[in-house]
């Protein structure tokens, strides 16, 4: 392991474990940040520690005790703390704990934005850095640092608590978190940032090892089996070079589906079975349509949308036809959800396209281009758009 | 730490909610020593606004009459350990249910 992979590592454990000591949030990120800097400092010259993590911690540990020391505000709580770390001085070997579940549930509390779960997050967890952060959700440096701020603020203010949610809360509490580490996934995926994709897929593991529920199983598995087709992108799944797939990954995630699946299911699980089914099947022709409809079924129930009813009429076009796709598309023309939706507009352009009407499709792709948000997209979809009219 | 929990009728709604769900909702509070007090107000259109100008002339108004679709109807400051728990607290209570919503707010600490 190299240096920055150990801080990497370190980063979201260390800084749990301050959280949990100190309850401030703000002072475990300082000392977390110090920590890290003075191992910059020590590493090269006196080597890497045999433990570098309890290396970091007693480091971290000190430098807070000795910013408490100074702070009236805190010195009341200080000989309180001492006696907690005394305490918790893990004696070698004994490995340091792991809090990272307590700051999972935290950063994507209920009570804070939606948007800033994700981000903070990264934040905490991932170890990034602002301008990181608000790279990964391409925003400005200086929106990204408020949002950071203001959620920060409220986590202190309101005291959210620093906890594993009990059981009987888990059904309200987890989706935050698994939205959260999905929302990271997606971000990195739309912008084809496979380092960001990445860091969602490490984040995932390191959920379902501190909590192997069904769900995180699922989120996992659904993640792998769309990561695993990053090399054939941006091409359209049915273009696609499946020669291209990382089929480890494959492998990997539709077990992970499997087990997600057994016994019950959830919305993740089911659409991680619908990313192996892709996953799986020879060709685009080839893929096992009905069983992709079905399952679109399951997740309609769970989880209604009008995303989902797009997903799903897609897949009827491939099942029973062209037409058949496009009748379900039209029907959802007045959901206010997809009216700016371009991939909504995108799919009617492919179906017409398929359907020899390529006038109307040349007007749904420009009007999909219209819509879409990043580069990447829009010259994807001028490419399609090009092809449509003969220009290619 | 003290949260206001700011309890919000729907306007447009009737609520379900029975005086004994109310009472019950207090004697709770109270049995698990966390109330630190609670009143409810009476019926907005007895509502009178006041306001002091920079001239230090007061003007004094009817109403404020509901503009919006929730109307604060009462209010219970609870004293627990943390969000989760004055979110516990809110979502028994029987203001939440039948379109109202209750709004927590942490009582503002400061440092001397």
């Amino acid at each position: 392991m190299n240096v920055e992979q150990v801080f990497r590592e370190e980063h979201g454990r260390l800084l749990a474990t301050l959280v949990k000591r100190f309850g401030d949030l703000d002072l475990a990120e300082e000392v977390t940040s110090e920590a890290i800097e003075a191992a910059l400092r020590h590493w090269p010259v006196d080597g890497v520690p045999d433990r570098p993590g309890a290396w970091l911690l007693t480091t971290a540990r000190r430098k807070a005790v000795d910013r408490l020391r100074r702070d009236r505000v805190y010195a009341a709580r200080l000989a309180l703390l001492q006696v907690e770390f005394s305490r918790a001085d893990a004696p070698a070997g004994e490995s340091l704990p792991d809090e990272r579940l307590e700051l999972f549930f935290t950063c994507a509390h209920p009570a804070l934005a939606e948007e800033d779960r994700g981000a903070l997050v990264l934040r905490c967890l991932a170890g990034f850095t602002t301008p990181e952060v608000a790279r990964a959700y391409l925003v400005p440096v200086p929106t990204m640092q408020q949002r950071i701020v203001r959620a920060k603020k409220k986590i202190k203010q309101a005291r959210i608590p620093f906890r594993v949610p009990d059981p009987h809360e888990l059904p309200e509490r987890l989706p935050g978190v698994l939205q959260a580490l999905y929302s990271i996934f997606t971000e990195g995926y739309a912008a084809q940032r496979d380092d960001l994709a990445d860091e969602a897929v490490r984040l995932a593991r390191i959920l379902r090892n501190l909590l192997p529920d069904r769900e995180v199983t699922g989120l996992l598995a659904l993640m792998l089996l769309v990561h695993a087709r990053r090399d054939a992108r941006p091409a359209l799944l049915e273009d696609q070079d499946r020669s291209l797939w990382d089929r480890d990954m494959i492998a990997e995630g539709s077990a992970l589906a499997e087990r997600a699946l057994t016994g019950g299911y959830g919305p993740y699980g089911v659409q991680a079975a619908i990313n192996a089914l892709h996953d799986e099947a020879p060709d685009f022709a080839g893929t096992d349509w009905p069983q992709i409809v079905a399952l679109y079924d399951v997740l309609a129930g769970l989880t209604p949308s009008p995303v989902v009813a797009l997903n799903r009429a897609a897949a009827v076009a491939m099942r029973d036809g062209a037409a058949a796709g496009l009748a379900l598309l039209d029907a959802l023309a007045d959901e206010p959800k997809l009216r700016d939706y371009h991939p909504y507009r995108a799919a009617r352009a492919d179906l017409l396209h398929r359907l020899g009407r390529d006038a109307e499709a040349a007007q749904a792709y420009r009007e999909a281009i219209a819509l879409a948000g990043t580069d990447t997209e829009q010259d994807f979809l001028r490419r399609r758009l090009a092809a449509v009219e003969g220009r290619s | 730490m003290k949260y206001m929990l700011l309890i919000h009728a729907a306007a447009d709604q009737q609520s379900s909610c029975t005086v004994e769900d109310w009472t019950t909702y207090e004697k709770e509070m109270r049995d698990a020593g966390v109330l630190v007090s609670g009143h409810s107000l009476a019926d907005l259109v007895t509502a009178t606004t006041v306001q002091v100008g920079p001239d230090g002339r007061r003007t004094v108004t009817d109403g404020p009459f509901a503009e919006t679709r929730e109307v604060l109807g009462g209010y219970n400051v609870i004293d627990v350990p943390d969000l989760d728990a004055a979110l516990e607290w809110a979502a028994k209570c029987p203001g939440s249910r039948d379109g109202g919503a209750v709004v927590v707010r942490p009582i503002a600490e400061f440092d001397f």
